[in-house]
């Protein structure tokens, strides 16, 4: 099964504990006309990571290094849930059946779904196992 | 390649007999300094007491503490007018310390330097770029009367506007320099930054700060020189107490001119032959400012005689400052111990800060440290990974449990003179 198509790349920017990184991850962003679909915040105890679902993801990369931070890509998929109880339940029963880990994940309201990010341990297999199971995958072209 | 060859390989017998010579002078020196005059009556010791090179033991300490008393003038041996040069270092707490040189002692200064720099392969041809404080610092004009004494070609380039430091190295055929280890790694940083390389540079001598040999290695790699380490202080004319030759693995002290000790910091003692303690000197041929056991603070120990070079017996790099030790939480520490930790993990980028706080009577070490963008995985387990590895790291070394903090490249500040990387905070109030 072809799955490149459902491979999204997140940029992932890791981050100090440390006022006014986030302003400027946003503000760059918003200086080079980066559309955030979503993002979220990982924090350990010293640092932290900032996840961005970006269009223009090389722009961005590129930005964000030129102004210091360390950036790198990392792969998820797009999920578009039932906005509806039960939702999350059916997308991670499907993949602990799978024996897939999720590492993380977090969600953002669509315009007609809400969507899921996932970042599992096996992208390939999990993209396979969610479109056998009829969950509708969104394809990476969509956020560009 | 010798700068005077006899004095460079003078050992046994005849090496004891000269060091006795200059010791009794020293002595008879010493008495016009009425502190040193007060002291020895106090001790009950006369110059004639001190029949052998093993009586040194008898004499008391000199401290920086005794210097900095005797501001600005009451070190000198000689009349004001006799002194030709003036340097002072500055003191973390109190009065600097001044050093006064008679023309005797710069030109016993820069032959010191002479043989230094003979000894590393540099002669006539070579272009020499100084990068260091020009000032009271000892290390500009000390290095810089050396290097002509030997016919460099000598470009007083300072500190400051790296740019320009670099394109100087460049232009001029640069095949030497000298400046601090830090401030070396930062001319490197910022020559991979303009994207340019350093084909000229054959040989560079660091100094003025402890440095480690994985320091050496990635300033060796990083600028593609023959790194060697210059020791000295200002107490002693300034850098050229002793340098290390080709074989590295110690630097050769100049034993003509210095008698040397190792002591137990805390005792006094000497230490047994070959174990560490702190470097004490009594300069054998200072006019202006004798001094007798003279404690430099830092810690070093005695290597094996024997080095191929043919030159006497060395001293081991120094490992730190009985004064730059940290007692945290009852362990002494030495920042060079960290350094050196950090700058064996690839995961650790180019500049680190130690910061120590006292929370709840605890002694807290924290150390924020720059990543190296490269294992940047994109993973906060990763990072927590990273974090784990130099904390167990620095746990194994130095028996300590720290906190790591990871912070963005290029976050921490760089020095361009002596590094200060630890931020001591146990003794502020709020
Ligand atoms: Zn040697």
């Amino acid at each position: 099964m072809e799955t490149d198509q459902y491979v999204i790349k997140q940029i992932s920017i890791f981050s100090e504990n440390r006022p006014g990184r986030l302003a400027a991850i946003a503000q760059a962003m918003e200086e080079e006309k980066v559309n955030i679909f979503a993002f979220s915040i990982a924090e350990a105890d010293q640092f932290g990571v900032v996840r961005a679902l970006v269009n223009h993801t090389e722009k961005a990369h590129k930005k964000l290094t030129s102004m210091g931070f360390i950036v790198s890509f990392t792969d998820v998929i797009a999920v578009r849930m039932r906005d509806e109880p039960g939702g999350l339940y059916a997308i991670a029963k499907v993949l602990g059946e799978a024996q897939i880990n999720i590492d993380y994940a977090y969600a953002y309201s669509g315009r007609d779904a809400a969507v899921l990010i996932l970042r599992v341990n096996n992208v390939k297999d999990a993209i396979t196992t969610l479109l056998e199971h009829g969950v509708t995958l969104i394809e990476n072209s969509f956020f560009r | 390649m010798f700068w005077n060859k006899k004095m460079e390989t003078l050992q046994g017998d005849k090496l004891a007999v000269l060091q006795h010579k200059r010791l009794t002078w020293t002595l008879h020196q010493i008495d016009k300094v009425p502190f040193y005059h007060q002291r020895l009556k106090e001790a009950g010791i006369s110059a004639g007491d001190i029949r052998s090179l093993e009586d040194v033991e008898k004499l008391p300490f000199t401290n920086k503490k005794d210097l900095q008393g005797g501001y600005p003038f009451g070190f000198l041996a000689v009349p004001l007018n006799q002194v030709v040069r003036i340097h002072t270092t500055s003191g973390t707490t109190g009065k600097p310390t001044v050093v006064g040189y008679t023309r005797q002692d710069l030109d016993n200064w820069s032959e010191l330097i002479a043989r230094n720099l003979t000894m590393v392969g540099l002669a006539e041809g070579d272009v020499f770029q100084n990068m260091v404080n020009y000032g009271l610092f000892t290390g500009g004009l000390g290095f810089h009367y050396g290097a002509e004494k030997i016919g460099l070609t000598v470009i007083p380039s300072a500190t400051g506007n790296t740019k320009r430091q670099i394109e100087m190295i460049r232009d001029f055929g640069v095949t030497a320099i000298h400046c601090t280890p830090s401030y070396a790694l930062h001319i490197a940083e910022v020559t991979e930054e303009m994207g340019v390389d350093l084909p000229s540079l054959k040989v560079g001598m660091f100094g003025a700060e402890a440095w480690s040999e994985s320091m050496r290695s990635e300033l060796q790699r990083r600028l593609k020189v023959n790194a060697f380490d210059s020791y000295g202080l200002s107490e002693m004319y300034g850098p050229g107490v002793a340098f290390e030759c080709p074989e590295k693995e110690g630097l050769h002290i100049w034993h003509d001119c210095l008698l040397t000790e190792i002591i137990d910091p805390k005792s006094g003692e000497r230490v047994a032959e070959g174990e560490r303690g702190e470097l004490v000197i009594t300069p054998l041929v200072k006019e202006a400012m004798p001094l007798i056991r003279y404690r430099t603070g830092d810690i070093t120990r005695l290597i094996e005689d024997g080095c191929p070079c043919g030159r006497g017996q060395k001293i081991g790099r120094i490992t730190g400052r009985s004064d730059d030790m940290l007692v945290i939480r009852g362990i002494n520490v030495f920042p060079s111990q960290i350094e050196h930790v950090l700058r064996s993990l690839p995961e650790v980028g180019d500049q680190f800060m130690v910061i120590i706080d006292r929370i709840n009577y605890l002694d807290e070490m924290t150390i924020e440290v720059e990543m190296n963008r490269e294992y940047f995985s994109g993973e906060l387990r990763d990072l927590a990974k990273v974090q784990h590895k130099i904390s167990s790291a620095l746990r194994d070394v130095l028996g300590l449990r720290t906190t790591i903090k990871l912070v963005e490249p290029g976050s921490l500040p760089r020095f361009e003179g002596k590094a200060k990387r630890v931020i001591d905070r146990r003794g502020q109030l709020w």
